[in-house]
């Protein structure tokens, strides 16, 4: 018969081993949750390219003035509907000995002698010497700090040089291009984060509270899916006062379309709530004695914050492609504004499209390389979204 | 099922009235009122009117109550009489003028779900049956192409590609010399050959949506003992396939009414004003533009009330497809 000893059988360390210093916090047993989702995402590699073209043109958007060769609001009377121009690396000289010189060549016009309208070609006589971290037109970095280095321009100032054509007041789209990816970018997100406010907090009170509250939600939900969007969005774009300006207008627009939007958000949340909310954790929260504004916030949300990030990101390219659409019709945003939705603007009929493509195929190729982007982060994030499931 | 028709009849009463209030919403948004246009149309006519006049004009057309008794008001002229109010830039009710249009947004609608269904069938079962192969990657890309590229985008392109290389002109739904002709084979013909490039072009993102989801519920049913046993029996493998998984994984085919037709009508709505088709579209925007808020109130009210009944019309199939719907 053993003696009993009791001093030896009471616990005196805590149920879970603390993590010690030397524990390897790396290794896939002791992850973060964030960091084993980081591991999930990263083997999609579709996904992560498309997150780099993401966050390319997001740093495009930031240092538009910069990266812009020249200001998008520089017209040139005597260059309108100009076509592309190619970067060329070599130039023969006199002796005929090629030498590395980046360049693009210069235009020649002809004009047809019925219609007296002016045309221009690409003239590979004339060359002009481009060149990396030249003195241009005069701006301002953010609106605070003057400077006047593009990334990319002619060497000679006075020379014109239009990678991708110009429009009919002769403007660069390439630069125009650059600054309106600035707006049509940041709408997105500004719009995105307003409908996720609306969304997450609706969704969440529907999805916790149930009832009636859940009912008119839900209500509300059906009423605003079941429009189609489009019309919707016409019809209070087209309200907003003529008077207003660039920058009101730039809001309300991104309201409008984030009012729109915040519904898919919204499901998602409850649905999610409406899983988690009989969880044990949940469950041992309330039995604590926390407040629901602290279950909801504290112990509920933390744990969605994955699968939200997947929605919001997948809802983002609804919201460029609204304001895109809203711009071309001519009730969004409006020139001086340079958003890709103006630009399109400018392509509206087939004789423009068919004797200056350019002015179609980049703004919308660049709205459709977005859109997709998106598409493939957010179908990546989605499947990472929750690493525990197997 | 009877019960069933009415419960959903009945919920789709409180999203009705959603609706309509939203609609009424966007008609009082611009600032005047009704009165205010017919005294700048008078004014231009050099006719004017004493603030005594004008206030008694107000109280005859109901203006000077309340917002929900204007409202009661309108919805009731619609229900009762038809009455959707009148249109300023048309001069004429606009009951004349959204009818014929919006046959056309129907019409052209329903070809494009029809397309929808044509297309994603064959190939989201080729998908599901041959996972992987060249065949389903390229669809795949073509989903997510199709998925990506706005409507009045691919509308532009389209007609910039077919006025490019094929020398012809897609804008429209008829060639300019049969536009004033009666209805004729020719013309016929003449419509089939404009009418695809819309029908494409808003049938291509719900397409490539139904493609996806086709497959992945082919892909779960194609794995269940049942098709095994199918196949155990030796029946023709197109038997075993069509029979059974892909009867059931027909279910969001119908379902896709309710999502894909607000898609469509929404689509439509660019898509004509892009091509310039005589649907609800171009005229909508003209309305809003010119502020003729009574012509675009109707408009979105009844684009709203046809998604709505698509809705109710792929809940009642639904449900007689699927009895498990009903008895729940």
């Amino acid at each position: 018969m053993s003696q009993i000893n009791p001093i030896n059988t009471v616990e005196d360390r805590p149920a879970i081993t603390l993590l010690s210093d030397d524990d390897n916090t790396g290794s896939l047993e002791v992850a973060s949750q964030w960091r084993l989702i980081w591991i999930k995402f990263r083997q999609n590699k579709v996904a992560l390219f498309a997150g780099v073209v993401v966050l390319l043109f997001y740093v495009v958007a930031v240092f538009a003035e910069f990266l812009a060769p020249t200001l998008p609001s520089k017209s040139q009377p005597r260059l309108t509907y100009a076509p592309p121009q190619s970067i060329g690396f070599f130039v023969e000289n006199e002796a005929g000995e090629r030498a590395i010189q980046l360049h693009v060549n210069g235009y020649g016009m002809t004009v047809d002698p019925e219609s007296l309208r002016r045309s221009f070609t690409v003239d590979k006589e004339v060359i002009i010497p481009v060149g990396f971290f030249v003195k241009g037109e005069p701006y301002e970095l953010w609106g605070l700090i003057p400077m006047e280095r593009h990334l990319i321009g002619p060497l000679n100032p006075k020379d014109s040089m239009n990678l991708l054509g110009t429009d009919k007041l002769g403007r660069d789209v390439l630069s125009r291009m650059i600054y309106g990816a600035r707006v049509s970018m940041s709408i997105g997100l500004i719009g995105v984060f307003s409908s996720l406010l609306i969304g997450t907090v609706l969704g969440a009170l529907s999805g916790y509270f149930g009832g009636w509250v859940d009912l008119a939600v839900q209500r509300l939900i059906e009423v605003i899916s079941a429009m189609p969007t489009i019309p919707l969005w016409l019809g209070f774009a087209a309200a907003i006062p003529l008077t207003w300006s660039p920058l009101q207008v730039y809001f309300i627009i991104t309201l409008i379309v984030s009012l729109l939007a915040w519904t898919g958000l919204a499901r998602e949340v409850r649905g999610r709530f409406l899983s988690l909310r009989h969880e044990d954790f949940v469950t041992a929260a309330k039995l604590d004695g926390c407040t629901t504004k602290r279950v909801i916030f504290r112990h509920i949300l933390p744990s969605l914050t994955s699968h939200i990030l997947a929605v919001v990101t997948l809802a983002i390219p609804t919201m460029i492609v609204a304001e895109t659409a809203l711009s071309f019709l001519g009730i969004g945003l409006k020139a001086p504004v340079v958003s890709w939705g103006v630009l399109l603007q400018d392509a509206q009929n087939i004789r423009t499209i068919s004797s200056a493509p350019w002015l179609l195929v980049w703004p919308a190729g660049a709205v459709v390389v977005v859109v997709l982007a998106f598409n493939f982060l957010g179908d990546g994030l989605r499947d990472a979204a929750d690493p525990y499931e197997h | 099922m009877l019960g069933y028709i009415i419960q959903r009849v009945f919920l789709m009463v409180p999203t009705m009235l959603g609706i309509s209030i939203i609609s009424f919403i966007i008609i009082q948004l611009p600032p005047g009122d009704y009165l205010t246009s017919v005294l700048a149309a008078m004014a231009d006519s050099d006719v004017t009117f004493t603030a005594d006049q004008i206030a008694r004009m107000r109280e005859n057309y109901g203006l000077d109550e309340p917002m929900y008794m204007q409202y009661i008001q309108w919805i009731w002229g619609i229900v009762s009489r038809g009455d959707f109010g009148y249109s300023f830039e048309w001069n004429r009710p606009v009951s004349e003028l959204i009818w014929e249009r919006m046959g056309a947004t129907l019409s052209i609608s329903f070809l494009s779900l029809l397309f929808v269904w044509a297309v994603s069938l064959p190939i989201g079962i080729y998908s599901a049956v041959r996972r992987h192969s060249i065949g389903d990657h390229i669809a795949t890309l073509f989903g997510f192409l199709g998925l990506a590229i706005p409507n009045f985008i691919l509308a532009l392109t389209l007609m910039y590609v077919s006025f490019r290389y094929f020398g012809q002109s897609v804008g429209g739904l008829y060639s300019p010399e049969f536009v004033e002709q009666a209805m004729s084979w020719p013309k016929f013909v003449d419509l089939l050959k404009h009418v695809w490039v819309p029908v494409v072009v808003i049938g291509t993102a719900g397409t490539a949506a139904l493609i996806r989801i086709l497959r992945a519920n082919l892909t779960d049913e194609l794995n269940k003992p049942y098709v095994l046993t199918a196949r155990a029996k030796g029946l023709p493998e197109h038997t075993v396939i069509l029979r059974y998984p892909v009867r059931i994984a027909l279910n969001p085919f119908v379902s896709a009414i309710g999502w894909v037709l607000p898609q469509l009508i929404s689509g439509i709505t660019i898509t004509a004003i892009v091509l310039n088709l005589p649907t609800a579209g171009p005229l909508l925007l003209r309305a809003l533009v010119a502020q003729d808020m009574y012509l675009a109130g109707s408009f979105i009210l009844l684009m709203g009330v046809l998604t709505l009944v698509g809705m109710l019309l792929s809940d009642i199939l639904l449900a007689l497809l699927d009895p498990r719907i009903r008895f729940h």
